[in-house]
């Protein structure tokens, strides 16, 4: 066993595993932000939505498919230059992110778009009996009875997220995904092959454990 | 005063059009309770909600207090949905919020300082009688409980019209009676006017002023319950009325009593309140050689008047006698038919 622990890089391996928090993180953050706007004019411009806008919509749906269709691993090499227009270069963490971001924003408007679908139409008529204007539904009613589905829609993201960050480790972005491929898997060193997969699973751990006791506690249905 | 002028509705579909209000004309007084009853598909529920313009009518207007409400701009109509209370068969409440913050939602919407909302909800609660239950959610009440919660919802911003839709049609016998209870007592209280749509007779019985019947998107028959219950005119409302002076299918019902008593003639009989007090069935005995033998009496009470329903064996008479004794009961104003 010590020989076994003896063979990683601890610093390394510290490293990484920031970089990968970094990149799950902080793509997480701007992809729900995104994400979570796009879905709701998605959901507000529906055919018996509450702007109803057949051409938003169709143009917006079409985007969100098409995005969501590239495979990741695609995405990062057909976005390379628009990476290193906007990071300045194509390696390390901070490059990974607009990959990471644009791949799963979508996907997150989607899952947005189908929570907010879920809401008894029920309540919408009835906010709408008492005089509540769009706005209103929409911050009072919409997103309160949906927000159990919106961020247990996080945590799925954030899980999957962090394969997406190994992914792109294989092409240079550092991380865990990195670590595992570069030093394990290439130099043969199976000790930080497997100790790398070990705490990648530990973060896909914490971030299930910390979205299911969130929604926990704010789901009163 | 709420006002139905020539209301048309017709739904586009891909299969066809549906028209489901077909040129109603209603006059709704201040402070009263009316009942609009009709089967499922009858087109009740997109009449009340072109009441509030949940739903455009195609052609038609909706004057409240003298104002075409139809026409207002989206701002103005919001501010009249504040005062046009609704409660739902589903209740329709938000299960994120507690009994006193879904009360307080429709404050919320009409920009109320945050005291006065919680003083207001208060007050609700007290009247729907859910003293103890403010900080419980939805998923905790019982049926009956969420409808209390939806009636005060409904009453936050002092309304002068409450709509209900099939507003106890989820709730056991019991607790619609308490529902009814409740809004009688909202009525005589506030003043406030109630439009109800329902499929149950018992609930307009108990509990409307007047009622119009609708039947594929028409307004069939309309009055007050007393004449309505009394002398049921349209096949659709007498169907309804049977509903409620026997439970038992009426067919199988006259089969069975033809059975029962083969000989003489069977008469059903419905006394309206203001002949009740008069001993018809005496003065026909009198007057007649004929025999009468009571089958059945049953008495049914309407929210300001009652009627009897007695069926009768009439024995040893001729055909001509029979027919006497009918056009005698009909003399006496009795709804006679002839089983």
């Amino acid at each position: 066993m010590s020989k076994f622990l003896s063979q990683i890089d601890w610093s390394a391996m510290n490293e990484s595993i920031q970089e990968t928090l970094y990149m799950t993180f902080f793509s997480l953050l701007i992809a729900v932000l995104l994400g979570f706007i796009i879905g709701i004019i998605l959901y507000v411009t529906q055919e018996d939505g509450l702007y109803p806008n057949k051409f938003i919509n169709t143009i917006l749906d079409f985007i969100v498919n098409l995005l969501r269709a590239v495979p990741f691993i695609i995405l990062i090499l057909i976005i390379l230059p628009v990476t290193k227009f906007v990071v300045g270069t194509m390696l390390g963490a901070t490059a990974a992110l607009p990959a990471l971001i644009i791949s799963s924003a979508p996907f997150y408007a989607r899952m947005c778009m189908i929570a907010l679908n879920e809401v008894d139409k029920g309540t919408i008529e009835a906010s709408k009996a008492m005089g509540a204007s769009h706005f209103q539904i929409i911050t009072k009613v919409l997103i309160p009875e949906s927000k159990p589905a919106l961020i247990s829609s996080i945590t799925v993201m954030g899980i999957s997220l962090v394969g997406y960050t190994a992914m792109a480790g294989c092409i240079g972005s550092g991380g865990l995904g990195n670590l595992a491929y570069m030093y394990g898997f290439v130099r043969k060193n199976y000790a930080i092959m497997y100790t790398a997969t070990f705490f990648v699973l530990v973060i896909v751990f914490i971030i299930q454990g910390i979205g299911d006791y969130v929604v926990r506690r704010i789901d009163k249905r | 005063m709420i006002e139905l002028k020539h209301i048309t509705k017709v739904f586009h579909l891909q299969k066809g059009d549906i028209i489901a209000c077909d040129d109603i004309n209603l006059k709704i007084d201040d402070g009263v309770i009316f009942g609009v009853i009709g089967y499922s598909g009858a087109g009740k529920s997109t009449l009340v909600r072109i009441i509030n313009q949940l739903e455009k009518q195609t052609q038609g207007e909706v004057i409240i207090d003298g104002e075409d409400i139809s026409k207002l701009s989206h701002d103005e109509l919001r501010q009249k949905r504040m005062k046009i209370g609704m409660i739902f068969q589903h209740f329709n409440l938000l299960w994120s919020r507690t009994v006193q913050k879904n009360i307080e939602l429709p404050l919320e919407i009409a920009g109320i300082p945050k005291e006065e909302r919680i003083k207001k909800a208060k007050e609700l609660i007290q009247l729907v009688g859910l003293e103890g239950r403010e900080n419980a959610y939805p998923s905790e009440l019982s049926g009956g409980q969420k409808q209390r919660v939806g009636i005060a919802r409904a009453l936050a911003n002092d309304p002068s019209i409450l709509l209900c839709d099939e507003a106890t049609s989820a709730l056991d016998p019991d607790t619609t009676e308490q529902i009814l209870e409740l809004l009688k007592k909202i009525n005589k209280q506030l003043g406030i006017t109630i439009v109800m749509i329902t499929h149950q007779m018992e609930v307009v019985q108990k509990i409307c002023h007047h009622i119009a019947v609708m039947s594929e998107g028409r307004i069939v028959e309309e009055g007050n319950v007393k004449d309505i219950f009394g002398a049921p005119k349209h096949q659709v409302t007498r169907r309804f009325v049977r509903d409620i002076s026997s439970k038992v299918d009426d067919d199988k019902l006259n089969e069975d009593l033809k059975k029962i008593y083969p000989e003489g003639m069977l008469l059903r009989l419905t006394f309206e309140e203001d002949i009740a007090r008069t001993p018809v069935v005496s003065e026909v005995i009198k007057q007649t050689n004929i025999s009468i033998s009571i089958v059945s009496g049953n008495l049914t009470n309407t929210i300001n008047s009652s009627f009897g329903v007695l069926i009768i064996n009439i024995l040893n008479g001729s055909k001509e006698e029979y027919e006497q004794v009918i056009e005698l009961f009909k003399k006496y104003k009795v709804n006679v038919e002839v089983i």
